[in-house]
């Protein structure tokens, strides 16, 4: 099953509805680094509330889609990850180190925003006319 | 639990009908001569279990009105040959000494005193025929080591069933998930952490984090005596697992020795954001929820 890839302002949001097989996974990998660049996105969110079982192909994919999406200068977000989810995931060792993760969508967006205001703080501080 | 399997005191060499007969009219006679006996041998028992040194918890008169009560379940138990009325009593007994602090041993000691107390009565009896005296202990023995085993076992039941009683309520007292604040979590642990009471923690608060939509959370371990590696990687295993629910867990309280075992033992700890109290770890909580705490004055300077 295709994942529905959503464009909300600045940011993507793929909301996964079912289990995926691996072969769905890698498709969302391609269209969402597709994307990032297409709409110049700064931000992607990764809504994983459906899932009740995270493989260790899937966790990969996450952290890769989180990785591959800053080098194109979008900031990944994971959201929606179940607590027993997240249980078997530490237990297995599948900890999405590096990975940026938020409770559901309203907190991964509110993070997104925060990251974008912090990023031109800075750059207002390197640039005293601005 | 061997007893068990000797429910029908037979020796071996005999017509078994027959012998089962004569078993019951052995047993039948022996009841007769222990209820004929009952005040002197209750008494001989009573004055060798203060001798032995046993149930020192409880008072003289109280272990002569025990071991009374006991003895008359005792000739029952030999008398009907059914142990429920017995096993009854064992555990009730139980549950009115063990607070008391009566040992296991002390238990098995008097349930042996008794049986040689009547032993010594039976050689005392038939000592002359010694055929007769050989019948009525292969009846008597199997049916002893019944009710000794019987009543051993009540206790020693009772005993855990009271254990696992406060394991329970210990286990549902020592984890609570506390908001102090709107999206900060405390979780105070105390006592001693196993496996599956990590894993429970961590269940508890994974919960927690998703019902309150907490932000951060505050473990303090103050109340922690040791730790070792299992445990420290457990706390490792729920500050992940918070992570991944979007949560930042402070670790607080970790005593001088928790610290010196960790770093010693080589448990990587990098990970974890780590404030020495729970005062520090609730300021720093708020400081990333954004909150700051300040008295009133300096928040209305004007008035």
């Amino acid at each position: 099953m295709e994942v529905p890839i959503l464009k909300q302002g600045h940011y993507l949001i793929a909301s996964i509805q079912s289990a995926l097989t691996d072969a769905d996974l890698s498709q969302l990998r391609e269209a969402l680094i597709e994307r990032v660049g297409k709409y110049r996105s700064r931000g992607v969110i990764v809504d994983v509330t459906a899932l009740d079982v995270m493989d260790s192909f899937a966790v990969r994919t996450l952290r890769d889609i989180a990785h591959m999406a800053r080098l194109r200068g979008a900031e990944t977000v994971i959201v929606g990850i179940q607590p027993e989810v997240a249980f078997a995931m530490v237990q297995l060792g599948l900890t999405l180190k590096g990975v940026s993760t938020a409770l559901d969508l309203e907190e991964g967006l509110a993070f997104l925003d925060r990251q974008a205001r912090e990023r031109s703080e800075r750059v207002q501080g390197r640039n005293p006319r601005g | 639990m061997a007893a068990k399997g000797k429910d029908s005191p037979a020796p071996a060499q005999l017509d078994p009908q027959a012998t089962l007969e004569s078993t019951a009219m052995l047993l039948r006679e022996l009841v007769a001569h222990l209820r004929q006996n009952r005040t002197q041998l209750r008494e001989e028992w009573a004055r060798r279990i203060t001798r032995a040194q046993l149930l020192t918890a409880m008072t003289e008169e109280e272990i002569f009105a025990e071991a009374t009560s006991v003895y008359d379940n005792y000739v029952e138990a030999l008398e009907t040959g059914t142990f429920e009325a017995l096993q009854a009593y064992a555990r009730n007994l139980s549950e009115r000494i063990i607070p008391r602090g009566v040992e296991t041993h002390e238990v098995v000691g008097i349930v042996l005193l008794l049986r040689d107390v009547l032993a010594r009565s039976l050689f005392g009896k038939y000592h002359e025929d010694f055929d007769k005296l050989n019948r009525i202990l292969d009846a008597y023995e199997p049916a002893a080591n019944r009710i000794a085993n019987t009543v051993a076992v009540g206790f020693v039941q009772e005993r855990e069933r009271i254990i696992r009683q406060q394991q329970e309520a210990i286990r549902e007292l020592s984890t609570p998930v506390l908001q102090v604040r709107e999206r900060l979590l405390i979780l105070p642990i105390i006592g001693v952490i196993d496996p599956q009471r990590a894993r429970q923690l961590t269940e508890q608060l994974l919960r927690a984090i998703r019902t309150n939509r907490a932000k951060v959370v505050v473990i303090d371990i103050t109340g922690v005596a040791a730790m070792d590696s299992n445990v420290a990687n457990h706390l490792v295993q729920t500050v992940e697992a918070s992570r991944l629910l979007g949560a930042t867990v402070i670790v607080t309280g970790l005593s001088p020795e928790i610290a010196q075992t960790l770093v010693t033992i080589g448990v990587d700890l990098s990970e974890m954001a780590t404030v020495g109290d729970l005062q520090g770890g609730i300021e720093e909580a708020e400081r990333l929820l954004g909150y700051k705490v300040l008295p009133l004055e300096e928040v209305t300077p004007k008035a």
